[in-house]
Order: C-alpha cells, then structure tokens, then sequence
C-alpha cells in the first residue's frame, strides 16, 4: 500500500491539568472515510482541531504524504490541502453566501479589489452541483436554513482542492433528504480519491460510510477496525466499554 | 422555509408599491427612514425657528439657508471623518474611546511642531512647516491607533479597557505637551483645511466642476456593476431603478452644490479680498442705513457695494466626502473590508478560515487613528488653534454617530454612509437648537435622548422584519 496520506504519532493534548487527547496515533489513505467515534468529551474534535491548526499539539508529530508537517494555525493546515467542515458550522453569518464561499481565499480583480461577480459566478457554478436549489447568493449566511449552510461549508471545502477532509458532524444539523445528500457526496468525493475523516454519534451512518473506524475514549485511542469486520455491538462496546472486540485485532 | 414561499406568493401578486420598489433598487429601507428622518429634523428647525425669528429659509425659518446648510457641513466634518473609522472598529466587535483625547493629543504635538520648532527656525510661513505637521498628525495618529490595537490584539486586552486607558492618559499627554496653554495661531496654509478662511472655499466655478464630474462618476459606475453583471448572465436591476437611482443621486449632488455656491462670503472678508486685490467696486444698493446690500440665495445680505463672492464648497467637507467615498470602498471593496466584516460577524469562522485576525485587529485600530489624526488637522486648523480640550467627548459623539448610523454593537453590521448620516443627523440638531437659543444643557439631554431612540427604533425595525 501507499504511504498514508495523513499520519498523526502519539498526539497529546492537555487543557489544565486535564489530558484532552493522550498519545493517540491515527492514519488515513487515499480514497479512505475513517470514523472518528467516542462519546461526547472522548477528544475527537480536540485530536482533529490539532490536524486541521485550530489547536496546537504538546507533543507527537503529523506526517502529510511521509514527510513531517508543521501545522500550527489554519492557514499552515490549508496549505497542506486540509480543509475542515466543522460541527459549528463556521460560516460569518453577516455576510453572503460566495463571501464565505471565498473567505480567506478572495478572488481578486487585476486592481487588487474584491471580484465579487467572478465570486458569485464561482459560486453558482459549484453550488450547481451540489444542491441545484441553492438559490440565495445574496443573502446573509444567517437567513438560510441548516442544510443551505450545510452546502456552503462542503462547498467551501470542495470549492479549494482539499485532498483531506475533516467532517465533524456533517449531518447533525440536517433533516434526512439533506442528510442523504452528504453521504452521496462523500461517497463521490472519495472516488476523487480524497482521505476524510468523519466525526460522528451515529454509528449506523459510520457504518454506512466509513471504511475503518477510530474509537477513542477519555482521550485515549481504544483501538482502529475494519468497518466490515465489525458488528455495530462491537463498536457499541469500544465506545462505552473501551474494549476491543475479540475478532477484530 | 416557510417565510420565504409566502414571500414569492406575495411576489406574484398584491405585493406592496413600496415593497417592489425596495427590492428594485436594492435600498436599505432603514437608510431611507434616517434620511427622512433627517428631512423631518431639517425641515422641523426651519419651521421653529422661523416662528421665533422669520427669515428666508425654505419654509421662513433661519435653518434651511445656504449660511446654515454650509456651516452644518463644515462643523460636521471633523466627526464625520472619525466616525468612518469607527464604524469598521465597532462592526470587528471592538471599540474605541479615546478617539477623543487622541484627537487633543495629536493636534497639540501637531502645533507644537509647527509653532515652537519649524516657525522660529524655518521662519514663519516656511512650505515645510504645514507639510511637516500634517504628516506629524498622520502618522502619530496612526501610530498610536497601532499601539491601541497591538494591545488588543496582542497582549488580549479587552479594547474597552485600552481605550479607556487612553482616553485619560492621552488627554495627560495632551497637558503636558501644551503645558496648559492655547497654541495659536496656526500655519497659514495648515488652517485652509479647516475651511475657515478665503482660500479654502472653492468658489462656484470649481463647485459645480467637481458636482457635475461626480454626477458622471455615478452614472459610470452604476453601468460599470450593470455591465459586470450581465457579463456573467446574472439577474439584473430594472432599467428603471437604475434610473431612478442614477437621478436621484446626481439630484442630491446638484441640489447641495446650488445651496452652497448660494452662500456668500462674509462681508468683511469681500472688503478686505477687495482692498488687497485693488477689484474695482461697482456701484450698489444701499439699505435705510447706507450699508450696500445684495440678494443672495433668496437671502439679502451686507456687501461692498454690489460686490459678491460665494464660497462653494469648503475644504473639510471635500476632505469628509473623499474619506466617505475611501472609506466605503475599503469597506466593501478590499480584502481587510471583507475581513473586518467576517471577523464582527463570527470571530471564530474568521480564525478558522485561515484569516491573521489579530493583523486586522491592529490594523482597524491604526486606521482609527490615522483618521483621527486627520480630524485633529481639521479641528485646529478650524479653530486656528489647539488646546488639550479640543477632542473633549468626541469619542461619545463619534461612537454616537456610528450607532445613530445603523451600526450594531454586537458586530458585524454597519455601514460607512450610514455613519456618517449619524454624524449629519447629531449636528443638525445640536446646530438646530443652538438656532432655537436653547441651552447647552438642554442640548445634551435630547442628543442623548435621540440615541437611545434611534438604536430602540432600529432593534424594533429588525425584530419586525426577522
């Protein structure tokens, strides 16, 4: 197999005296889904904040294509190709739609001023894709529902190249035709061969989706599995029990 | 959901004259009710202080003349300036208060520069010595915005705290650097910005020039975005609108230009100008008293013998109206707008979209600063004079302004015009009861009054829309 497209090494974390994430090693391949579960507080979003700049490790090491990378704010992570979709959806809600489509990465015309048209433009043509209803370009990102905010964050992510997604939640905000849109993208996105890595409560849809899945538990990692080696029990037991199931090494 | 299908019932039919006419023009609906309420404080001053003493505004009162229009726009400056400025620190979820002790400092190192080290050592009158203290109060200006926002950024001082440390320890620079006194008198050429004297007044000529090269500029530019559009296939203003936005706003500019190319020249300045500049004097009207007079705007005023001069527009309120058209572009044209946008709106999207978000912070705050150094010219060059109490309380009516304006202290909404409508508005009335004769005292109480008003109108306005 290829060297893996993310490999994070004995990543740890403390806030006070509190361990957040406890030398926890995680990978992920090309056109791999890995789940990322636990309950609530286990330290998944903290251990994927670390991947995508928002927080900075206190020790371990992240390697990007086998080499070391050096990730200690947003925009070193999206240098590296990672965008992140976030539970929180984080989208400037006083601005529009192609505004955060754009945010940080503002098209430009040849005068050094803002290309709003070229924006908007851009926006259509990706939001076309995604959800063909999209139709309020110009509003602020507070009127529009969930599942239009929803497309704007993937869009934002698929708009710049990323060749590793962090999904935190992607579907917690959604009602169940928006949910089965995502998981169709997902799908596509990793026929494109991208590696993502998804946050979720709902074990079904891991099941679903992922090809591995990562389960931590008190910061700590219980263990990695083959989706399709695995019961939804067995994961049921890593995340509450923190016991790995007895097939599965 | 729900709301936006009744929405496009509505737009099939039955759908308000007002409503259509709105979404034509893309106008923000409460700019339109502060712009009437503007009018209605206009025209309210006119009435009331024709009832007190008849004179020949539009409706017999002493506000609505091109004297008092040209005046309001000049005392308007100084704050209109700053209030562009912080209109971008309250939308980034910021605040500033010590624009006004900034303001005193500034323009005292400023005097001093020119009054106690170039004056005695260039000799008075020296080109150096205007330059040299406008840039003194730029730079300085930005200089210690810099600082405010390093603090903030940087060191995670909350800006309220910074600026209140400011707002007294400027003041106490300002103390020491004037030693206590008034430094007058200024720089000849340093006080043309303050439009207070001939040279700073455009004249009629130049006056409708530049109005009419604005009203090209309008019209250019709403073809410009009509053009862009259409580029890119996308849904259009009607012909209409555009029309009617186009003459509305070259209206406007025409109609101030007439109103301040009315207004003549104080007659001991058309004596003196003619006495130094040998004009032959024709001869004139003479009232009961000897005195010549002549009609102006409507308006008969004293003159030499016939001989008039009108003033056109003035030095500060062309510095205030380029500002505005700088301000609004940087604004919503430039990425740092669009940042300082984003960041007032969720902070945490912003950093997480990869913007250096302390960068902007200090760089908001530094161009806070830079134009309250460009106030501080204006207001002692105005005065002809700089003391440490010339900014007293302008922090409270700049902030005022921005939030009169449509700016929402909770960030991320806020406009540049709409701010500096705010600073028109407060002016208007401040000069309209000092019109009236009414106390300072009194002043204060309805300035106040009015700003609790205008945010509880704007809040109510919002919820209702929401």
């Amino acid at each position: 197999m290829n060297a893996p497209l993310v490999e994070m090494r004995n990543i740890s974390v403390s806030f006070g005296g509190i361990k957040a994430v406890d030398d926890v090693s995680i990978d992920l391949y090309p056109g791999e889904v890995v789940g990322l579960l636990g309950h609530n507080g286990a330290g998944k979003s903290t251990l994927i904040k670390i991947l995508s700049g928002a927080y900075r490790r206190d020790s371990g090491q992240i390697f990007i294509n086998g080499s070391e990378a050096q990730i200690s704010n947003p925009r070193d992570a999206k240098a590296y190709g990672i965008e992140t979709i976030y539970q929180a959806l984080a989208l400037a809600d006083n601005v529009d739609a192609a505004a955060n489509l754009f945010l940080g990465r503002e098209l430009m015309t040849p005068w050094g001023t803002l290309d709003d048209v070229a924006m908007e433009a851009e926006a259509r043509k990706v939001m076309a894709r995604l959800n063909p209803n999209f139709k309020r370009f110009k509003e602020p990102a507070a009127s529009l529902s969930g599942g239009q905010r929803q497309s704007v964050a993937i869009a934002r992510a698929i708009l710049f190249n990323a060749k590793i997604l962090i999904m935190d939640e992607p579907t917690a905000a959604l009602g169940p035709h928006e949910t089965q849109m995502v998981a169709d993208l997902i799908q596509e996105l990793k026929r494109q061969g991208l590696g993502i890595f998804l946050i979720d409560h709902d074990i079904h849809s891991v099941m679903q989706l992922c090809d591995r899945a990562s389960v931590m538990k008190n910061g700590q990692l219980v263990g990695t599995v083959n989706v399709k080696d695995v019961t939804e029990d067995d994961l049921l037991g890593m995340i509450i029990l923190g016991k790995n199931p007895e097939k599965a090494a | 959901m729900k709301d936006s299908k009744t929405t496009k019932a509505s737009e099939v039919r039955g759908e308000g004259m007002l409503t259509r006419f709105l979404r034509a023009t893309e106008l923000d609906v409460r700019v339109l009710g502060m712009v009437g309420a503007l009018l209605v404080i206009w025209c309210g001053f006119d009435i009331a202080s024709g009832l007190k003493i008849p004179n020949s505004g539009l409706f017999g009162g002493s506000f609505l003349t091109p004297r008092n229009i040209w005046t309001l726009l000049v005392q308007t400056s100084s704050i209109a300036v700053m209030t562009t400025g912080m209109v971008l620190v309250i939308v980034m979820r910021q605040i500033d208060l010590s624009v006004g002790s900034m303001l005193s400092m500034v323009a005292v190192a400023g005097a001093v520069v020119q009054v106690f080290e170039l004056g005695p050592w260039l000799g008075v009158g020296h080109p150096i010595i205007w330059i040299a203290a406008v840039a003194t109060c730029l730079l300085l200006g930005a200089a210690v915005g810099a600082f405010n926002g390093f603090l903030t950024a940087y060191l995670q001082i909350p800006s309220f705290i910074v600026t209140l440390g400011g707002l007294i320890a400027y003041s106490g620079v300002a103390f020491l650097l004037a030693s206590g006194v008034t430094i007058a008198p200024m720089d000849r050429t340093y006080s043309i910005i303050g439009g207070g004297v001939p040279q700073a007044w455009l004249g009629p000529t130049w006056s409708w020039l530049l109005a009419l090269a604005t009203c090209v500029l309008i019209v250019l530019g709403i073809l410009n975005s009509r053009r862009q559009r259409q580029k890119f296939k996308f849904p259009l203003r009607p012909v209409w609108a555009e029309v009617f936005l186009a003459a509305t706003g070259s209206a406007i500019v025409l109609g101030l230009t007439k109103v301040v190319n009315s207004y003549p020249w104080p007659f001991m300045l058309i004596k003196d100008y003619a006495i130094a500049h040998h004009v032959t004097i024709p001869a004139g009207v003479s009232d009961r008293n000897g005195n010549a007079i002549c009609m102006a705007g409507g308006q008969v005023v004293r003159c030499v013998d016939g001989l008039i001069y009108y003033t056109g527009y003035a030095v500060p309120v062309l510095i205030t109206v380029v500002v505005g058209a700088a301000m609004t572009f940087v604004a919503s044209r430039t990425k740092f707008g669009r940042y300082v946008y984003a960041i007032g709106g969720n902070p945490e999207a912003a950093e997480l979209a990869g913007i250096n978000t302390r960068m902007v912070t200090v760089k908001v705050f530094a161009l806070m600063g830079f134009l309250t150094g460009l106030s501080s010219i204006i207001a002692s060059a105005r005065l002809d004079a700089a003391t440490n109490s010339l900014g007293q309380s302008n922090e409270l009516y700049v902030i005022a302004a921005a939030v009169i304006g449509g700016t929402s202290l909770a960030g991320g909404v806020g406009t540049v015009y709409g701010a500096m409508l705010g600073a028109l508005t407060m002016q208007s009335i401040q000069s309209g009861m000092q019109l009236l004769n009414l106390p300072a005292a009194f002043q204060n109480i309805v300035v106040g009054t009015v700003l609790v008003l205008a945010v509880f109108v704007d809040q109510f306005y919002r919820r209702r829309v929401k």
